[in-house]
This record gives C-alpha cells, sequence and structure tokens, in this order.
C-alpha cells in the first residue's frame, strides 16, 4: 500500500498534540516551536500532495476520479436478523474540489500558528485545542464517507469553543456557547438528513446501506420507495433545506449569521484567521460536496431563493460594514458580504460560476485571513480597534500599511489582485443565469470599495493621534505570517490560470453532474 | 416438582450467588464490627462472582419456573449491564467519604446494595406479573432505605421519605392493573396473556378494551416510576440529591436499566406481535400506543432538558438530564422493532459508561471541595486538569457530540426512529433537545474552562492516583467507543432475543 498521505495530513496535528501535551507547561519556547514545525511539515506535504495531484481527473461523484484515496474497514457488523449487515469505512480521498481547500487550510493554519505568538496565557492548552481544530478541518476536506466527515465536522466545534471562549475577549463566554449551540443546531439537521441517506443508499458493490458519499451521489442507488428515494418529492426538499440549514450556519448566510460577528469580535487574532480563513468554506465546501450532487433537482428548485439569499449576503453584509466602527466587526460583516458572492455562484449553476466560486472560497480565505492579521497587529500594539481612535497610522508603519493596501485592494477587488478575478468569474457566470439579481448584487462591490476605502482613510489617512506617536511597525514575525498571503494574493491576481488548472476540470463536472441528473429528471 | 426447581436452579447460579452474598453481608457486619467498611469487599466478591458466573447463562433462552423468569440473551445483556455498575458502585462505594463518614451501618448498607442488584436481576428476567411486581418492590424497598442512608443528613432522610411516598403510590397503581389485567384475561404471565388477547377475546370498543386500556396506563406508571419518565418524575430531583450519591449513581444507571428491560419485555411479549415486519402494535391496535410512547418520550426529554438548565446544583441538574436520557431511551420502544430495542441497548451501555464517570466526578470533587454547586466547579481544570478533563469529556459525550459513546448511542437511536415511516417530526424533536442539553453541560465545562477560582479557590487539588485512574477507566472507553463501538452494536444486536413460549 502507499504512503497514506491523507492520513498523515490529517492525523500529524494530533501528534503534535500529543508532544505537546508532553512538554512541560513553562516551556513556552518549545511549544510554538512544535506547533510551528507541524503545521509546516503539513503543509509541505500538501504542496507534495498537490504536486502529485492530476488536475485532469474530476472526481467529484466518479470514484475513479479520487486520488490518494485510502480505503480501510472501520466498523463491521454480520448479518443479524433484521438488520442486515452494517459496513462503516474510513474512506478518504481528493479531487478538485477539495484540493484548494486542503491547500488553503495547510497555509492558513501555518499562517495562524505564527500569529499565535502573542497568546500569553496558558500556551500549552492553546495549542492542544488549536491542533485538534487543525486535524478536523482537514479531516473534513479528505472524507469522502459521510459518517467519517460528519465525526470530523462536529470535532471542530469543542476546540473552537474553547479557543474563543478561554483566549478571547472580554465578551468571550457569550461569543463561545453562541457559536456552539448555533454551529451544534446546524449539524443536528446534518445528522438527521445523513441517516436518512444512509437509509436510502444502497451500495452496488455490496447491497448493503452505506454511508459512502460518493454512492448517495448516484440515483441509480437510491431505492425508489425509501425516504428520499423518487425526484424532488417533498421529503427531498425538507432534506436539502435541513442540509442547507446546517451549512447556512457555518457560511454563515443570512438570517443564521448573528453568532460571526460576535465569535470574530471575541476570538484571539489567530482564531479569527481560522474561523475567517477556513471555517466558513466549511459551508460552502458542504453544499458543493453534499447539497448540489445529492440533491440536485431540490438544488435546483430552490435555485431562486439561495441566489436572492446570496444577494442579501452581501448588499446586506455590505451595508452592516460601513455602519461599523469596530475594525474587526467590520471585517467580520465584509467576510459576510464576501461569502455572498460564493453563494450566487453556487447557486446559478454553470460552469464559469462554479470556478468562480470555489476560485473566491480560496481568495476569500486568503485575503479575509490577511485582513484578521492586520487587525490583530494593530489591536496588540494599540489595545483598540474604534477606527475613530486612529489617523494617520500610513507614515508611521509604512510596511504594515503597504500589507493593508494589497489586502484592502484585493478585498475590494483590484483588477491585478486575486479577489477580482473570482469576484467578475461569480458575476460573469450569474447574469447568464439570473441578469437581475446578478445586475443587483454588483451594488456590492460598490459598497464594499466604499467601506474599505473609508475605513482605510479613517485609520490610515490624516493626522497622527498624539498617543499612537510610539506605535512600531509590524515584526519580522508578523511579516513572515502575512508575506505569504500577499504572495498567493498577488500571484493568483496575475496568473489565475495556475489554480484553474487545479480545479477546472472537478467544477466543470460538478454543474454537470447536476444539471444532467436534473434534464434527466425533466427539470430544465 | 422436584426436576422443575433443581433444573431451574440450574439456571440461576448469578442470582443464587447474589442470595448468599446478601445473607453473608449482612451478617459479615457482626464478625467485622471494627472494620465495617470491610462488608463491602465481600460484597464486592460476591458481585464478581456473579459476573463471572453469568456467563453460564449466555446462549441460554429459556424459562425457569414455568414461565416465572425469562433467562433469555436479552435478559443476560440487562443483567451484565446491572452487574458491571453494580461492580463499579461498589468501587465508588469504598472510596466514598460518606459511606466512611457513617460506617457503623455499613454492613447493611452493602447488603441492601446486593439485594437492589438482586431485584434488578429479577426485574430482567420477569416474565409473570406478579414476578414483575415483586421484583420490582425489592429493588424499590432496598433503594429507599439506601437512600436514606445518611441518617445525620436532613436531605438524605427527605429523598427516602419522598422516595416511598411516590413509590408506595406508583406501586399500588401498578398492582391495580395487575388486578384489572388478570380479572380481564384470567393470567397473570405475560404470554398466557399474550394467548388470551390474540384470540380477540377484548374487542376494540368495547368495555373490556376500556379497563385493558386503562390497565395497560396503570401499570405504564409503575414502569414510568422506575425509568423516571414524566409524569412520574417527581421523586428524582429530590432522591438524587438527597442520596448518597453512590446510590445516585447506582439508581440512574442499574435500575433504570431494569425498568426499561422490564418495559421492553411486557410491552413486547404481551402486546407486539413480533413477527410483522415494522413490529406493529397490533395486539392493542384500538389504541395508538406508539403515540402515546412517544408523546411521553417528548415530554420527558423535554421536561428533563428544560428544568435542567435552571439547576445550580451539580447532582441534580444530572438528574433531570438523567430524565431527559430516558426520553431519549423511551424514543427506542416507540420504534419497537428489534432496530429501536437494541438501539435502546447501545444507548444504556454508552449511558453507563458516561453517567457514572460524571457521578464519579462528582463524588470525588465534593469529597475534597466540600461542594456540589456548579459554581464551585469554577477553575477546576486548572486545580484538577486530569479530573476535569476527564469530567468535560463525559459531559460531552452526555450531550452526543462525536467522537464520543454518547454520540454513538443517540445516533442508533435516531436511525431507528427514522426507520419508521410517520416518526420524522420526533427524531427532530429529540435532536432540538440534544442541543438543548448543550446548554446547561457546557455551563458545567464553562465553570471549569473558561473561569478561574475565587482567590481562596484557586489551589491545586491534589487527587490521588486511584483517583486519576478512577476517572480513566470511564473518560477512555467513553472516547473508544465513539471511534470504535462494532463490538458494542454487535453484542446488543445479538442480544435482542426474548424468549417466546
Amino acid at each position: 500500500m502507499d504512503f497514506p498521505i491523507l492520513s498523515f495530513i490529517t492525523f500529524l496535528p494530533v501528534l503534535g498534540l500529543l508532544v505537546i501535551l508532553l512538554l512541560p507547561k513553562e516551556n513556552h519556547r518549545n511549544i510554538r516551536g512544535v506547533a510551528v514545525a507541524v503545521t509546516l511539515v503539513q503543509f509541505i506535504f500538501a504542496i507534495i500532495l498537490w504536486a502529485g495531484f492530476d488536475p485532469s481527473l474530476a472526481g467529484i461523484n466518479a470514484e475513479s476520479g479520487m486520488q490518494f484515496v485510502e480505503r480501510l474497514k472501520w466498523i463491521t457488523i454480520p448479518e443479524t436478523p433484521w438488520f442486515g449487515e452494517i459496513r462503516i469505512e474510513y474512506f478518504m480521498g481528493v479531487d478538485g474540489l477539495s484540493m484548494p481547500m486542503v491547500l488553503l487550510t495547510t497555509l492558513i493554519v501555518v499562517v495562524a500558528s505564527l500569529a499565535s505568538f502573542s497568546v500569553k496565557k496558558n500556551l500549552k492548552g492553546y495549542f492542544a485545542m488549536f491542533l485538534l481544530l487543525d486535524t478536523a478541518m482537514i479531516g473534513v476536506f479528505c472524507s469522502l464517507d459521510f459518517f467519517l466527515f460528519y465525526i470530523f465536522w462536529e470535532l471542530m466545534l469543542l476546540p473552537m469553543y474553547f479557543l474563543i471562549g478561554i483566549w478571547g475577549g472580554p465578551r468571550r463566554e457569550y461569543a463561545a456557547i453562541k457559536f456552539f449551540i448555533y454551529t451544534l443546531l446546524g449539524s443536528v439537521f446534518i445528522l438527521l438528513v445523513m441517516i436518512g441517506l444512509y437509509f436510502s443508499t444502497t451500495d452496488p458493490n455490496t447491497g448493503l446501506h452505506t454511508f459512502n458519499m460518493i454512492a448517495m451521489m448516484d440515483p441509480a442507488n437510491v431505492a425508489s420507495d425509501s425516504i428520499f428515494g423518487g425526484i424532488a418529492t417533498t421529503a427531498r426538499h425538507l432534506a436539502f433545506i435541513a442540509l442547507f440549514i446546517g451549512f447556512a450556519i457555518k457560511v454563515p448566510i443570512f438570517p443564521f449569521h448573528t453568532w460571526l460577528p460576535d465569535a470574530h469580535v471575541e476570538a484571539p487574532t489567530a482564531i479569527s484567521v481560522i474561523l475567517a480563513g477556513v471555517l466558513l468554506k466549511m459551508g460552502t465546501y458542504g453544499l458543493m460536496r453534499i447539497s448540489l450532487p445529492m440533491f440536485p433537482d431540490s438544488m435546483l428548485y430552490f435555485q431562486l431563493p439561495i441566489i436572492i439569499l446570496g444577494f442579501i449576503n452581501i448588499v446586506y453584509g455590505a451595508l452592516v460594514a460601513m455602519a461599523q466602527t469596530d475594525f474587526k466587526k467590520m471585517i467580520a460583516y465584509s467576510s459576510i458580504s464576501h461569502m455572498g458572492y460564493v453563494m450566487i455562484g453556487l447557486a446559478a449553476l454553470n460552469p464559469q460560476v462554479m470556478n468562480g466560486a470555489i476560485f473566491q472560497m480560496f481568495n476569500h480565505g486568503t485575503i479575509t485571513a490577511m485582513l484578521f492579521i492586520l487587525v490583530g497587529v494593530l489591536y496588540d500594539r494599540a489595545h483598540t480597534r474604534k477606527m475613530s481612535d486612529f489617523g494617520g497610522i500610513y507614515n508611521k508603519m509604512p510596511v504594515y500599511s503597504f500589507f493593508t493596501v494589497i489586502a484592502f485592494f484585493a478585498a475590494i477587488g483590484l483588477p491585478g489582485l486575486s479577489g477580482f478575478v473570482s469576484e467578475a468569474f461569480c458575476f460573469l457566470g450569474a447574469f447568464h443565469t439570473n441578469i437581475f439579481w446578478a445586475s443587483l448584487s454588483t451594488l456590492g462591490i460598490v459598497l464594499g470599495a466604499g467601506y474599505m476605502l473609508w475605513a482605510f482613510q479613517r485609520v490610515f489617512m490624516g493626522t497622527l493621534p498624539e498617543r499612537w506617536e510610539g506605535l512600531k511597525d509590524i515584526s519580522v514575525r508578523e511579516i513572515l505570517s502575512l508575506a505569504p498571503l500577499a504572495v498567493v494574493v498577488v500571484i493568483l491576481g496575475v496568473q489565475p490560470g495556475i489554480a484553474f488548472n487545479w480545479f477546472s476540470n472537478s467544477m466543470n463536472h460538478l454543474v454537470e453532474v447536476v444539471t444532467s441528473s436534473a434534464r434527466v429528471a425533466g427539470l430544465m | 416438582m422436584n426436576e422443575i426447581i433443581q433444573s431451574s436452579l440450574s439456571l440461576l447460579w448469578p442470582e443464587l450467588t447474589l442470595t448468599v452474598t446478601f445473607i453473608l453481608t449482612l451478617f459479615s457486619q457482626f464478625a467485622l464490627r471494627k472494620a465495617p467498611m470491610h462488608s463491602g469487599y465481600v460484597a464486592l466478591a460476591g458481585f464478581l462472582l456473579a459476573f463471572l458466573l453469568l456467563g453460564t447463562q449466555g446462549g441460554s433462552d429459556a424459562s425457569v419456573f414455568g414461565v416465572m423468569l425469562a433467562v433469555d440473551p436479552f435478559a443476560v445483556f440487562f443483567k451484565y449491564l446491572i452487574i458491571i455498575s453494580g461492580i463499579l458502585v461498589l468501587g465508588f462505594s469504598l472510596q466514598s467519604e460518606e459511606i466512611r463518614n457513617n460506617a457503623e451501618h455499613a454492613g447493611e448498607y452493602f447488603a441492601f446494595l446486593t439485594s437492589m442488584t438482586l431485584g434488578m436481576f429479577l426485574m430482567a428476567g420477569a416474565s409473570n406479573l406478579l414476578m414483575m411486581y415483586l421484583s420490582i418492590e425489592l429493588v424499590s424497598l432496598s433503594s429507599y432505605v439506601l437512600s436514606g442512608y445518611l441518617r445525620n443528613v436532613e436531605r438524605s432522610n427527605e429523598a427516602a421519605l419522598k422516595y416511598v411516598i411516590f413509590g408506595a403510590v406508583s406501586s399500588g397503581l401498578m398492582l391495580y392493573g395487575i388486578s384489572l389485567i388478570y380479572g380481564l384475561t384470567g393470567a397473570l404471565d405475560i404470554y398466557s396473556m399474550r394467548d388470551v388477547l390474540a384470540t380477540g377475546a377484548v374487542m376494540p370498543g368495547s368495555w373490556a378494551f376500556a379497563t385493558l386500556v386503562a390497565a395497560v396506563i396503570l401499570i405504564i406508571g409503575g414502569f414510568g416510576y422506575k425509568i423516571s419518565a414524566v409524569p412520574f418524575h417527581y421523586w428524582t430531583p429530590d432522591v438524587y440529591e438527597g442520596a448518597p450519591i453512590t446510590i445516585t449513581a447506582y439508581l440512574s444507571v442499574a435500575s433504570k436499566a431494569a425498568g426499561f428491560a422490564i418495559m421492553i419485555r411486557f410491552f413486547k411479549v404481551a402486546f407486539l406481535n413480533t413477527v410483522s415486519a415494522d413490529g406493529a402494535w397490533e395486539v392493542l391496535a384500538g389504541m395508538n400506543w406508539e403515540l402515546i410512547i412517544a408523546v411521553i418520550s417528548v415530554l420527558t426529554m423535554t421536561l428533563g432538558n428544560l428544568v435542567a438548565l435552571w439547576q445550580d446544583n451539580l447532582k441534580r441538574m444530572l438528574a433531570y438530564s438523567s430524565i431527559a436520557h430516558a426520553g431519549y431511551m423511551l424514543m427506542g420502544l416507540v420504534v419497537a422493532t428489534d432496530n429501536g430495542i437494541a438501539a435502546i441497548m447501545v444507548y444504556f451501555v454508552m449511558y453507563l459508561i458516561m453517567n457514572l464517570g460524571a457521578f464519579y466526578v462528582v463524588m470525588v470533587v465534593a469529597q475534597k471541595t466540600g461542594s456540589e454547586d456548579i459554581d464551585d466547579y469554577r477553575g477546576l481544570a486548572y486545580r484538577a486538569p486530569w479530573v476535569a478533563g476527564a469530567m468535560a469529556i463525559f459531559l460531552v459525550s452526555l450531550t452526543g457530540l462525536p467522537p464520543t459513546a454518547g454520540f454513538i448511542g443517540k445516533l442508533w437511536i435516531f436511525a431507528a426512529v427514522l426507520s419508521k415511516p410517520g416518526f420524522v417530526w420526533l427524531a427532530i424533536i429529540g435532536v432540538i433537545n440534544s442541543v438543548i442539553s448543550l446548554y446547561y453541560y457546557a455551563r458545567v465545562f464553562r465553570n471549569m474552562y473558561l473561569r478561574q477560582g475565587d482567590e481562596e479557590k484557586a489551589q491545586p487539588i491534589l487527587f490521588g492516583s486511584r483517583t486519576i485512574a478512577g476517572s480513566l477507566i470511564f473518560a477512555v472507553p467513553t472516547i473508544v467507543f465513539g471511534l470504535y463501538f462494532g463490538p458494542i452494536l454487535e453484542w446488543a444486536k445479538n442480544s435482542v432475543t426474548l424468549f417466546l413460549r
């Protein structure tokens, strides 16, 4: 058997966690060292994975297109009367949909572990939770078995709760429990649908019910008399809604977004980075991996409402961002706005937007991560995030401001930076599908430029208040955590073709899967 | 006659062992006047022997003393649960300062613990209404005494008194129900009862049928009291809070398991057509029994969870949480197919581990800090990291989050419910309830991890290695069974067989 590289990448942090638990509590240097080393090794292996990845294989609903597959028996219960046999597998693999997410996650985690150096309190516990979260995130993106997926999905909650709740800001307890309850509420609905899908799906190879996600995508495997059998039935629509709520809470989509600003404002910088950079993508990833290919009929049925929700996300997020006085809260709301592009892209269901949507997911990850690090840098020095407290930072912190300019303009969508390409693709495709809502949504770009530039003006232009005379520019470590992201943002802005190579086959195929099964069903 | 007795007794080695243990423990206190706690070791030896001898009942599918007691895989499964939790609770008791401080009657304590266990063994197999009644009474009488064991503690006395009063009422109701059924069918054993009912002698719409319904509801009252289902739960919080914590732990796990065993057997054998694929409640077709059980289940879990939100005493909170868990398990009885029953059984294994673990931590912490208040758990993670870590695992598991045992329990319950058409709503209420429960379980780990204790309470609490090992005995399986539950599931599925005459 080949080297199980996916399991290695996934469980390496757990190994690091055990090492950290063995280190003495006071040994901050080594604890940090282990965490950075683990995440770096993980990133390097993700690069190796990427180098060996064959982008010509589409994957999605074709098992043959999955790469680096690991498939082991996990739980097998022999036939008993009434139940039949139960088999649950440990089934991992990547395709063009998960590959960019794995790369993004490993990159963000390296950056976040560097950004965690300002954490002082109970470092051992912090990095233990941090690494556990790391494992869970990679696991979600690599699992192809719904049961496994769900375990990783839920495993993210607890470390995140502690990371916000112990190391967060003044209202951390409230933010942590709000995050916990909201996301748990979402995931229990996913659980019910998962069980329903299990009973509805039969693996053609074994003739048993299965949690295999790839098998669930093939309508031929879903018995017509089962709960999710048939086409566009009420049960299927309800299941789609349940899944959608579960994933929408993670994205977050209006009106399920209220946990996000609280969580972001209270979370320590590095955790905000992970939250915005990776966790929000879980929602849209789930929609692409599960909802779209498994419930294409319902997706078409709810296409317009989802586009409208995406529009609301874009405009509402932007408007609320504009009204913020807190720097971090503004970024948090801008994040909601930007995830709206992904929603529109994903719902428009044509190849251009689907490519745009996943590219936007990746870019949003890098850009927002930069923004949160930048806010964190400023907060570490000034201990305030009120934008009106600042002014004229540019002269005082030129290097810092340089990175800010890149991040801000990337977020606005300036050509030449990665954000532009993905937003352009999202809109380009969306126009084909629904010109009305697509054109209304472009309002978001204008508003985005508005609040970003206004914030920039308030913080970086003007005269420097006297109290900030002593402000120091960013340190080498902070540059190290920003530079990789900036490089990615610029390279993908100038040469987006590199990225499209990774995923375009898979994304085109995803659209094909959804639309063709809908066409078969006579819905299109 | 002699032959029947002989062949019956040869199948009852564990029960006989417990009987002898009861007598030995009771008399051991006269021999062990100087070291009364040592009676516990006598009981422990008996329990371990009974555990080993349970192996002799493995694989048998029979009934003894006519059809008084069934010795079938189903009963054996529950007996294993009962004896394992009995052994663990004995271990708790030997470490418990509550018991040690009142050691002059320790012999009685251990003797009654043994008789209670014996009663629960009988409950697991009872297939005659009188046997059911007697075994429930044996358990109840022993537990009344045990919950009042702390004679100098007022709330322990209160617990015992409340328990007696509520217990007397519900066993009275049950006895009345039994007498009605006897009058209707002329049968006391549930097999003959089923035969009479199956002839269609009791037609829906007749007075006899109404009487039967009333009788069944009265009997449900008796069972509901044992598993603390709403609205028969009133005794639970006070008794759980007042009783010695070892007894609370035992009541919440073993006594509930025995209650479920007897309830499942009663319904499955007497009323369900066990042959039809969806296990429909056919014999009692005139009433929508599954809906009645479903409503009880919803009320039980919702009330348990909502009231638990407001508790400040951890023991009391766990009492309400155990009510909620009974509600989840009742969902399995709504389904009542082998699927549903196996789901209940899997749930019980998981529940045994996590709940006993949680009570164990409450006990050892209370012995060091003298408090069971949730507020006094502030900063526990920094004062006693191992014990707090174990507690966090139990709480996560009680909430039902992966990768812990509690998740697996819930998963199969929900799977069973979803496999029954028309009960999706029940599953939805179930999952919403587990979200609600997160809030109060999270309160405890919030206090342990997110908050700091007052200054005088910031000193590390030093636990001996025995205590840490004790909490790991529960914490490790809680994680392991969350990730590898195949054997448990298999065991449960092979044990759903009920003896049918």
